[in-house]
C-alpha cells in the first residue's frame, strides 16, 4: 500500500522531469545537472558504506568493548551527533590542512558524511541489538556458542530486521546532507544548480529540476529500503512459524 | 598552530553571531511546532485532506533543506515575493521541520485512546471543544521529548543559513577565516559551541522528560 503510493510518486516525478526536459529552456540544464546528480549518488553510496561500517564497529565497541574502547566509541558518537554536519565538513576541509593533513574534497565529503551518519547509525544498531530478546542469548549460551558465534549467527540477523526502517531514514538524511558538499567546492547537484543559477539567472527551471532530481533519488532509496524491510520481515515470519 | 590571543580576539564577534543563531533557532522552531500541529490537526479533522498532507510531508522530507532555502530565497522573488535572507532561511527551516513535527504530533494523537473521543461525544462536547480540552492536553506531553530532539536537530541545521549569507555563527567564522586566513580557531570554536549547546539542551530535554513522567 505504502510502497505503491511511493512508486506512483516516483513515477510522477520521473514523468515530470521527462516532460520538463522536452522544454528547451529546461533541457539546456539537464546534462550539467545529471553530471552533478552522478556525483551526489556516488557520495551517497560511499558514505552509506562507511556509515554502516562505522555504526557496526562503534555499536559493538560501545556494547562489548573493554572500558577505554567503550569511552572512545562514546566520544566518537557524541562528537559527531553533537556538532552539525556542515561544521564537520568545514573542519575536515579547512582545519585539518593546518595540522598537515591534506585530503581532497571528495574524500572529505565521504569521510565527514559517513562518520556523521555512522554516529547516528551506531545508536540505531545498539538499540536493535539490545532489543533482541534475552532468551536468544541464553539459548545461545546453552548451545555452547562462543560470543562471536552468538553475535554473528543469532543476534545480528535478528537485530538486522529491526534496524532496516531507521536505517532507511538515515540514508534519506545522507542523500539530503550530500547537498552540503557543494559548500566545499565539490560539483554535486546543488553546486551545479548554484553555478547555473548565477551564470544564467534562470532560477525557476534550475531549482525546479534540482528539487525533482533529489526527490527521485530519495524516493528510490525509500522504496528500496521498504522492499528490503518487506523481504527481511517475511523471512522472520516464516522462521517464527517453523 | 593554535593562537590563544587570536582566539580571545574573535570570541566577542562569534558570541554576537551566536545570538543570531539562537534567534534563528527559536523562530524556526516556533514555526515548525505550530505549523506541524496545524498539519497534524488537518489530517485528523479531514481524512480526505490527509493524502495531500502526506504527500506534502513526503516531498519536504525527501529534498535537502539547503535546496529548499535556495528555493525560497531565489525562486520566490520571481513570483513577486521578496524575502530577506534571514526571513527566507528561517521560514525554510521552520517549514522543513514542520513536516517532521507533524508526524510527531500524529503519533501523539494516535496515542490518545479512542474512548476519550467517545466519552466526549457522550458528554455532548463539540468536536472543537473535544480537540482543545480533551485530546490536546493528553496528546502533547508524551511527544515533548520527540519535539525536543527536533529542536536540537533544527539548531544544528542553522549553519546552512550561511549559504544565503545570513550573518550567523558559521558565516561569521567563514568571514573571519577569509579575512585573516586562519580557519582553525573560528571553525573549531563554532564546533565547540554547537557541541556544548547540544549537550546542554539534551540534558534539559532529559530533565523535562523525567519531570513529565513523574507528573
Amino acid at each position: 500500500m505504502w510502497i505503491r503510493m511511493l512508486a506512483v510518486m516516483l513515477a510522477a516525478t520521473l514523468l515530470l522531469i521527462a516532460l520538463l526536459s522536452a522544454n528547451p529552456e529546461y533541457r539546456l540544464f539537464m546534462p550539467g545537472l545529471l553530471e552533478g546528480a552522478v556525483l551526489t549518488v556516488e557520495i551517497t553510496l560511499l558514505g552509506a558504506v562507511l556509515a554502516v561500517f562505522m555504526a557496526l564497529v562503534a555499536a559493538l565497541a560501545k556494547l562489548y568493548g573493554p572500558l577505554p574502547i567503550r569511552w572512545l566509541s562514546t566520544t566518537y558518537i557524541e562528537i559527531f551527533r553533537g556538532t552539525s554536519a556542515l561544521v564537520q565538513l568545514f573542519w575536515l576541509y579547512f582545519v585539518l590542512p593546518q595540522f598537515g593533513v591534506f585530503l581532497d574534497a571528495f574524500l572529505v565529503a565521504v569521510l565527514a558524511l559517513g562518520l556523521n551518519i555512522g554516529a547516528y547509525g551506531a545508536e540505531v544498531v545498539r538499540g536493535a541489538i539490545i532489543s533482541v530478546a534475552r532468551g536468544q542469548w541464553e539459548a545461545a549460551i546453552a548451545l555452547n556458542m562462543s560470543k562471536a558465534q552468538m553475535l554473528r549467527r543469532i543476534i545480528l540477523p535478528q537485530a538486522f530486521t529491526a534496524m532496516i526502517p531507521p536505517w532507511g531514514n538515515l540514508f534519506i538524511e545522507l542523500v539530503k546532507s550530500t547537498s552540503l558538499v557543494s559548500l566545499i567546492t565539490l560539483a554535486d547537484l546543488t553546486f551545479k544548480a548554484q553555478q547555473m543559477n548565477q551564470s544564467t539567472l534562470k532560477t525557476v527551471p534550475v531549482f525546479t529540476l534540482v528539487l525533482l532530481l533529489y526527490l527521485a533519488i530519495s524516493l528510490t532509496v525509500t522504496i528500496g529500503m521498504r522492499l528490503l524491510e518487506q523481504r527481511a520481515s517475511k523471512g522472520l515470519t516464516r522462521a517464527r512459524v517453523a | 598552530m593554535w593562537d590563544w590571543t587570536f582566539t580571545f580576539e574573535i570570541l566577542p564577534v562569534l558570541a554576537r553571531a551566536a545570538i543570531m543563531t539562537v534567534e534563528a533557532t527559536a523562530l524556526g522552531f516556533v514555526i515548525a511546532a505550530t505549523l506541524g500541529l496545524v498539519l497534524a490537526s488537518i489530517r485528523l479533522a479531514f481524512p480526505a485532506a490527509g493524502v495531500v498532507v502526506t504527500i506534502f510531508v513526503e516531498l519536504i522530507r525527501s529534498t535537502p533543506l539547503l535546496i529548499q532555502i535556495f528555493f525560497l530565497y531565489f525562486v520566490l522573488p520571481k513570483a513577486g515575493i521578496v524575502l530577506d535572507a534571514f526571513t527566507a532561511g528561517v521560514a525554510a527551516i521552520g517549514i522543513h521541520y514542520a513536516a517532521y513535527c507533524s508526524e510527531v504530533y500524529r503519533a501523539g494523537f494516535e496515542n490518545v485512546p479512542r474512548g476519550q473521543w467517545e466519552a466526549s461525544i457522550a458528554l455532548n462536547l463539540s468536536p472543537w471543544n473535544t480537540f482543545k480540552d480533551i485530546i490536546l492536553p493528553q496528546a502533547l506531553p508524551p511527544v515533548v521529548p520527540a519535539l525536543g530532539n527536533y529542536l536540537i536537530a533544527l539548531f544544528k541545521e542553522t549553519p546552512l543559513l550561511s549559504a544565503i549569507a545570513v550573518l550567523e555563527l558559521m558565516q561569521t567564522a567563514k568571514n573571519i577565516g577569509s579575512e585573516t586566513f586562519r580557519y582553525t580557531e573560528p571553525v573549531t570554536l563554532v564546533g565547540v559551541f554547537f557541541l556544548v549547546m547540544s549537550l546542554v539542551s539534551a540534558g534539559i530535554i532529559r530533565m523535562l522528560e523525567s519531570w513529565l513522567q513523574r507528573r
